[in-house]
Order: structure tokens, then C-alpha cells, then sequence
């Protein structure tokens, strides 16, 4: 019941994402250039949409060029205040869904279809991996 | 949105229209899950008491206000210290009945609402701000102070201002504030 309940917190927090992530895309690119490509976009997602919102780049981006992202956070904003050891990693997922659905968001608005997923193997870093699904 | 605070070296200001659509989309998520208006303020209530008990003790390690002597000067801290350093905004303030204990806070703007066109069809009993009520209740609390804050008019409703009223009851703690007249 409990893992029922706290997944659909989680989807519900991603919906959330998503609405404030197509919102926040529309407003930051109102009067930048048009995207040349995906990576492009993808660039854009790590470095100034990042820095808006938490107020740091990704770290790491990388990419198999087949529709696969992985961005890496080596100090999430949204963890930071958190003990850094195992004590609170399973709660972790909550604190990152808004932000997984900020991206899907954001990127719904490029015209850009995404499953995006994230994991943490230690606090404060986490990783949110993009799959760009091909219509 | 804030003066920089010389006591904290290290303090988070958020991208307003960050802030601005996530508390939208809050709003509309609770709308969702509830069908009756009077839940959604309610819960809107419920959790900006949630954040209003913890949002005081930042408050006050940051503003470093000086001990009220009356509710008139709570009353005026909230508009010009609180709501300046979290909102960006200094509501007026009057005060609604002899025995100083109703005040009322009139928001001229409000960095909340400012993506709202019009409430939803069906919500006309929305208090798209309650969240604002339950946090300087909670506050309010953790300082021994007992109030009532609900929103007297809404711009988003159609009166002509947007109005919370705090209504001040019996203290908590008595010893302090015992105020004849």
C-alpha cells in the first residue's frame, strides 16, 4: 500500500514538473535562436536552463548519439541539505521527480518527446538520464 | 526578490517565474485531487502552516527584529520585513477594530497570481493564495501567537483589492502581552 501510494506521489510531482517545465521553457527561450539540433537543445537543458533554475551547471553531459542522455549533478540543489550518507537515499526519488518532469517539460516545448528518469548512488549527486522517444 | 542579509553569508534567492509556476502548478494539481473549493483552501492551509512553522525561524535569524510590543507592530513586521524579504512585495497595513486586535493586510501586487488570468470555471470559491494565510498562521504560532488569517477579498474573485485579514485571539503565552486598552 505504501509503495502504491508513494508512487503516485512521485508521477503527480512529475506532472507538476512538466506543467512548470513547459512554462519555464517558453519564458527562457522567448528570444534565443532557433536549436541547430538535438544536442544543441541538450546543451541548452545543462547549461543555461540549469543555471537558471539551480543556479549551477550540470556537470557531465554524455551521450551514445542514438537518442540517450545522461546529465549528471555532482551537487543537486535539492539535496544538498541532506545527510550525505544512505540515510535518506530512498526518499531521494521524491525530491527528484519535479525535476525529471521539468526536463520532459521543457523539452515537450522544443518539440522534443522524452522518458526522463533519474537515480542517485550517493547523495548529493544524481543522475537524470533522457530517452528521446522517436514519433 | 530580496535585500541582501549581511548576517547570512550564504542565502538562496529562486528564479521568480520558477517560483511563480510551481506554485501554479501546486494549485492546479490540488485542484485535481479535490473537487470541493473548501478543500483545496484547506489544504493549501494546511501546508503553508507546514511551512510557516519553519519559515519563522529563518525569518527571524535573518531580520533580526526587535520583541513587539503590541499587534500593531507584529502586524507591520509581517507586512514590511516578511513579506518584503519572501515576496518581494510591502502590503499596507489598517487596522479593523478598536480593540487593535484585526488588522487587515492589503496586497497592492502579488508575484503569485501574476500568470492568473481568472480563476477556473467552477472555482469561484478558490483562494488561489491560502497557502499566504497558513504560513503566517504557523508563524505566528511558533512566536506564541494565536490568529485566524483568511483572505477578506481577492482581486481574483472580483472584489477591487486583494485583503487578508490576521485576527489576533487569546495569547498562548499570556505573560507578554498583556496589553489594558
Amino acid at each position: 500500500m505504501r509503495a502504491e501510494e508513494n508512487g503516485r506521489c512521485i508521477t503527480k510531482l512529475e506532472n507538476m514538473g512538466f506543467r512548470v517545465g513547459q512554462g519555464l521553457i517558453e519564458r527562457f527561450t522567448k528570444d534565443t535562436a532557433r536549436f541547430k539540433d538535438e544536442l544543441d537543445i541538450m546543451k541548452f537543458i545543462c547549461k543555461d536552463f540549469w543555471t537558471t533554475v539551480f543556479k549551477k551547471q550540470i556537470d557531465n553531459l554524455r551521450t551514445n548519439h542514438q537518442g540517450i542522455y545522461v546529465l549528471q549533478d555532482n551537487k543537486f540543489r535539492l539535496l544538498t541539505q541532506m545527510s550525505a550518507g544512505k540515510q535518506y537515499l530512498e526518499h531521494a526519488s521524491k525530491y527528484l521527480a519535479f525535476t525529471c518532469g521539468l526536463i520532459r517539460g521543457g523539452l515537450s516545448n522544443l518539440g522534443i518527446k522524452s522518458i526522463v528518469t533519474a537515480e542517485v548512488s550517493s547523495m548529493p549527486a544524481c543522475k537524470f538520464q533522457v530517452m528521446i522517444q522517436k514519433l | 526578490m530580496s535585500r541582501p542579509a549581511h548576517r547570512r553569508p550564504e542565502y538562496h534567492k529562486i528564479n521568480k517565474d520558477l517560483f511563480v509556476l510551481t506554485y501554479g502548478a501546486l494549485v492546479a494539481q490540488l485542484c485535481k485531487d479535490y473537487e470541493k473549493d473548501e478543500d483545496v483552501n484547506k489544504y493549501l492551509d494546511t501546508m503553508g502552516y507546514g511551512i510557516g512553522t519553519r519559515l519563522i525561524e529563518d525569518f527571524l535569524a535573518r531580520s533580526c527584529v526587535r520583541r513587539c510590543h503590541s499587534y500593531s507592530e507584529i502586524t507591520d513586521i509581517i507586512a514590511q520585513v516578511a513579506f518584503k524579504m519572501y515576496l518581494g512585495i510591502t502590503p499596507s497595513v489598517t487596522c479593523n477594530n478598536s480593540s487593535r486586535n484585526e488588522f487587515s493586510l492589503i496586497l497592492d501586487k502579488n508575484p503569485l497570481v501574476e500568470f492568473v488570468e481568472e480563476l477556473p470555471a467552477g472555482r469561484s470559491s478558490l483562494c488561489y493564495c491560502n497557502l499566504l494565510c497558513g504560513i503566517i498562521r504557523g508563524a505566528l504560532e511558533m512566536v506564541h501567537l494565536a490568529a485566524d488569517v483568511t483572505f477578506l477579498q481577492d482581486r481574483l474573485k472580483g472584489d477591487s483589492v486583494t485583503e487578508i485579514g490576521i485576527t489576533f485571539l487569546k495569547k498562548l503565552d499570556e505573560r507578554k502581552y498583556r496589553r489594558k486598552k
